[in-house]
């Protein structure tokens, strides 16, 4: 396989003198630091502790389903397992993971800003998320949380006895961690773009950000309200929810489901512009359809807020609100299709190379899809009645969430490590670590779907015998998957000192963040730049190659 | 081969291996319908994904840099994406409209369909026939004969589950939802709570028992407390002084209840309502959630005061009250005078219970 990395010579190659790195050492300059840079490595650092907290709960929660009886963990430790796993997964490594490290760390590059539009409250986002961690850690140890990540009342509010307001608030100021994100972003998309940098030269993976931050900023404070309100009526029983009061349980779960649906698309559409940079750059050629692919995250993020009641087909909704909530469910699945036949578009004629976020990229576009067919059996009313809640809607959403999103986000950490470090990950292992994950992953969760027409519920810590050959296959497949997690995890740390230095851009993509020094500098460009050409112009990139002398590396 | 391996480990994947479930039984009218909507999906899954896999893994071989080293720019084309768009689309309509037929299919009970009520609590299902038989994680029904299930929780959500009829509902607090299905083929089948209940949700487990219509009414004849859900429901509108007022003397204060199931009554507001289950619930506990006109606003609330069973007992003895009542009536009941038996004081919350009857 050949590769279009363009290294510079080793025995010369040097890393720029100054850089973001270098500027100011010490703790205090990266915990009091405006540049997003630096908040992008911090979250960076923090992400992975909390995807590997989460990862080993997910690791406990398949060794207990080895057997069919619950053996190792007794039933409530099990709940408090899943659910730390659920939270943890959820609000402290899918919603922040691209946005709050890639995207912090290449948006303002990209459009071709010195910094986000408000660089203190990024840092307070970061803040307030190590906040959430620590408030949620602290739920874990003294005692752990058994509600589920959903938080449903009235169990949450009235029946159970663990740490719920501690968990509860601790996701409360999580949201307002990815509030001010979201925020961040549509200022700085807005107000910010460099001349001649307009709308439709914005790389995808902006775009794809632009549609996330909106679904952040419209979509969090309604989970901040509902959980405020689980809250209140677990303290001072205010009863919106309590039947016995004359609330309405069901309230909870519109409202939860207002939020927490449109939140897979505040996970996902970030990953979906990781892909669409990537299969650009690997296929040398420009993104198929840059407009279907860029209305097409608009659309998501519109459709998005109109389906959650899809949640709640069998809870005894009316009929006629089931049928529209079916109906916008099968609509908002046609951008995703869009998409995914955009970026297979992309290769036609392309001149293909195989690096590792290029392999990661194919497994996203392979489950991804088999993920959002799999969201359509659910979205067909009848069908979901017998789906919903087994193990089909476990492995429908790891599909999406860990088939997808995890897959992007590998391939996007991979393709920018060379830009945020300086240095080249080890292609060899890492793309045996991505082969690894793609067939770890598959091993776990294929067998789930079948486990769930077979009817086996979710969130089970025992169940009956006839599921356990499914079962075994899955937990053996997680062994495999957490080896794929682990290697990553081991050589990205190796290379920050032993990897090849990366030089500009290794990948000769067209990016403004790879027209710069890397790791870049403090203010990102030395002046202004002026933009002249569309996003993923590798003819520019050609004919700048040939007019200018390279002078990093 | 079973020379090779330790005879243990033989015995063990033996019996692994014959335990291997792929599909679920089909044993409901529902559930051929429900497959055939699943095998559909997949059919067009494995299409679109093939689809996709074709194309990435051709243009991966066809264009890789060996072979093309160039790359040809192109914009875009309109024509595909509209292709691309309008093909999955009607591919999807189709599910919703398959799926919405499905659903309707689902949970439009027929109406010759036999009643049963179904209680969830932590962490047990408790099935109440009306025939005044009580059972816990357990339900028996006939075969060939639509059975609709009137499903309530005490406590948290539940969710009422049996894959082998391809059938699911939660219990919700508070309200009465309703399930449907005709079995088709005897056996015994899982009922799984679906829905996350707290700490033992995985033992809320039970069984339905499917049986032809002899062993059936055998089991239920066996099986019976003696008294039926609308005899307990009788003591119990006795027990807590319902019929000092709705009673069909001349000076009821509240409505003589004879006929009342099912009619559609005027609201003070204007409004109409079907007297129904969930009707007659909410006015026990709650009267003044709906005031039904020409009627003062008098009645005091029993929450807290009438169990989930309960509830169901006086719901059954008020549905019954214009016909089958009057003739299946064993036990004298004059308007006005307390029963003798099972009746406790008015104002004390416990339920009369029949003998057998199981409290939980």
């Amino acid at each position: 396989m050949s590769t279009i990395v363009t290294l510079p010579d080793q025995r010369t190659a040097t890393l720029p003198k100054v850089s973001y790195l270098n500027k100011e050492y010490g703790l205090k300059s990266w915990l009091l630091t405006g540049d997003h840079k630096r908040i992008a490595v911090l979250y960076l650092i923090s992400i992975t502790f909390f995807f590997f907290i989460g990862g080993a709960m997910a690791g406990l929660i398949r060794l207990e389903l080895l057997t069919p009886p619950s053996d190792l963990l007794a039933a409530d430790t099990y709940n408090k397992v899943f659910t730390a796993h659920g939270i943890i997964m959820v609000f402290l490594f899918l919603v922040p993971s691209v946005p709050a490290t890639i995207g912090n760390f290449v948006i303002p590059i990209m459009v071709g800003a010195k910094d986000l539009a408000f660089p203190k409250i990024n840092l307070l986002s970061w803040y307030l998320y190590v906040a959430a961690g620590c408030m949620l850690l602290w739920a874990l140890v003294s005692g752990g949380v058994d509600t589920g990540w959903t938080f449903t009342t009235p169990l949450s509010t009235h029946y159970l006895n663990t740490h719920v307001v501690t968990a509860g608030l601790a996701v409360f100021v999580a949201g307002f961690s990815s509030i001010f994100t979201g925020l961040n972003f549509i200022v700085t998309i807005h107000r910010m773009r460099a001349p001649g940098m307009t709308w439709f030269r914005l790389p995808l993976f902006v775009w794809s950000h632009y549609a996330a931050s909106i679904l952040m900023v419209l979509g969090t404070p309604v989970l901040a309200i509902t959980l405020t309100l689980v809250v209140l009526e677990r303290t001072i029983g205010i009863g919106v929810f309590d039947p016995t009061k004359g609330g309405d349980p069901l309230l909870f779960q519109h409202l939860f489901w207002f939020y927490s649906h449109p939140a897979v698309y505040i996970m996902i559409l970030p990953g979906m512009g990781v892909i669409s940079e990537v299969m650009s750059t690997f296929s040398r050629k420009r993104v198929f359809g840059y407009t279907a692919v860029a209305f097409s995250s608009v659309a998501i993020a519109v459709f998005g807020f109109f389906v959650w009641a899809h949640h709640m087909f069998v809870m005894g909704i009316s009929s006629y609100s089931a049928l529209v909530f079916s109906l916008l469910t099968m609509l908002v699945a046609v951008p995703s299709a869009i998409k995914i036949f955009n970026w297979s578009a992309t290769l036609y004629k392309g001149s293909i190379t195989f690096e590792t976020p290029m392999l990661y990229a194919f497994g996203f576009i392979g489950l991804f899809t088999i993920g959002g067919l799999t969201g359509v059996f659910l979205g067909s009313m009848g069908m979901d009645i017998h789906l919903t809640e087994t193990y089909f809607i476990v492995a429908h959403f790891h599909f999406v969430m860990v088939g997808g999103m995890l897959m992007a986000y590998l391939s996007g950490v991979h393709f920018w490590w060379p830009k945020i470090t300086g240095r080249m990950y080890p292609e060899g292992v890492s793309k045996l670590a991505a082969v690894i994950t793609f067939v770890g992953f598959v091993l776990t969760f294929f067998p789930q779907f079948i486990l769930g027409y077979l009817g086996m519920p979710r969130r089970y810590a025992a169940y009956p015998a006839e599921f356990q050959v499914l079962n075994v296959f899955s937990s053996a497949g997680a062994s495999v998957l957490g080896v794929g997690y682990l290697l990553p995890l081991l050589y990205l740390t190796w290379s920050l000192k032993y990897g090849k230095i990366a030089g500009s851009n290794p990948w000769q993509a067209t990016g403004l963040e790879w027209q710069i020094q890397s790791p870049p500098l403090t203010e990102n460009f030395v002046e202004t730049p002026i933009v002249t050409h569309e996003a993923y112009d590798y003819e520019w990139l050609e004919s700048k190659k040939e007019n200018e002398v390279p002078t990093v590396g | 081969m079973q020379h090779f391996i330790s005879p243990v480990l033989w015995q063990f994947l033996i019996k692994w291996l014959t335990y291997f479930a792929i599909f679920p039984p089909e044993a409901s009218t529902i559930a051929p319908y429900a497959d055939a909507l699943y095998f559909f999906l997949v059919a067009i899954s494995a299409v679109g994904l093939g689809a996709v896999i074709f194309l990435v893994v051709y243009f991966s071989i066809r264009y890789r840099k060996e072979l093309n080293p160039v790359a040809t720019q192109i914009e875009g084309s309109t024509l595909l994406e509209a292709t691309w768009t309008i093909i999955p689309l009607i591919l999807f309509m189709v599910c919703f409209v398959w799926g919405a037929l499905l659903y309707f299919r689902i949970y439009s009970p027929p109406t010759n369909a036999m009643n049963i009520y179904v209680v969830g609590k932590q962490w047990m299902w408790k099935v109440e026939h009306p025939g005044g038989q009580h059972e816990i994680n357990a339900l028996h029904i006939p075969i060939n004969q639509p059975i609709q299930i009137t499903l309530i929780s005490q406590d948290v959500f539940h969710s009422f589950s049996i894959p082998a009829f391809r059938v699911k509902r939660e219990a919700i607090p508070g309200r009465y939802n309703t399930e449907w299905f005709e079995a088709t083929t005897p056996g015994t089948y899982h009922i799984f709570c679906t829905q996350y209940c707290g700490t033992l949700h995985s033992q809320m487990i039970g069984e339905v028992v499917a049986m032809t219509e002899e062993d059936y009414e055998a089991w239920a004849a066996q099986s019976t407390s003696g008294n039926s859900l609308a005899q307990n429901g009788e003591r119990l509108f006795a027990s807590l002084g319902c019929n000092s007022c709705h009673n069909s003397g001349p000076n009821a204060h509240g409505p003589n209840l004879a006929n009342v199931y099912g009619s559609h009554l005027q609201l003070k507001n204007g409004s109409f309502v079907t007297a129904d289950d969930a009707f007659l619930r909410d006015t026990i506990l709650n009267p003044t959630m709906h005031e039904v006109a020409g009627f003062a606003p008098i009645m005091p609330t029993y929450q807290g005061q009438v169990s989930e069973e309960g509830l169901i007992d006086l719901v059954e003895y008020i549905r019954r009250l214009d016909t089958q009542y009057r003739i299946d009536q064993t036990i004298d009941n004059s308007a006005g005078q307390p029963i003798q038996t099972g009746a406790t004081p008015p104002g004390t919350s416990a339920p009369a219970l029949a003998p057998g009857t199981v409290k939980q």
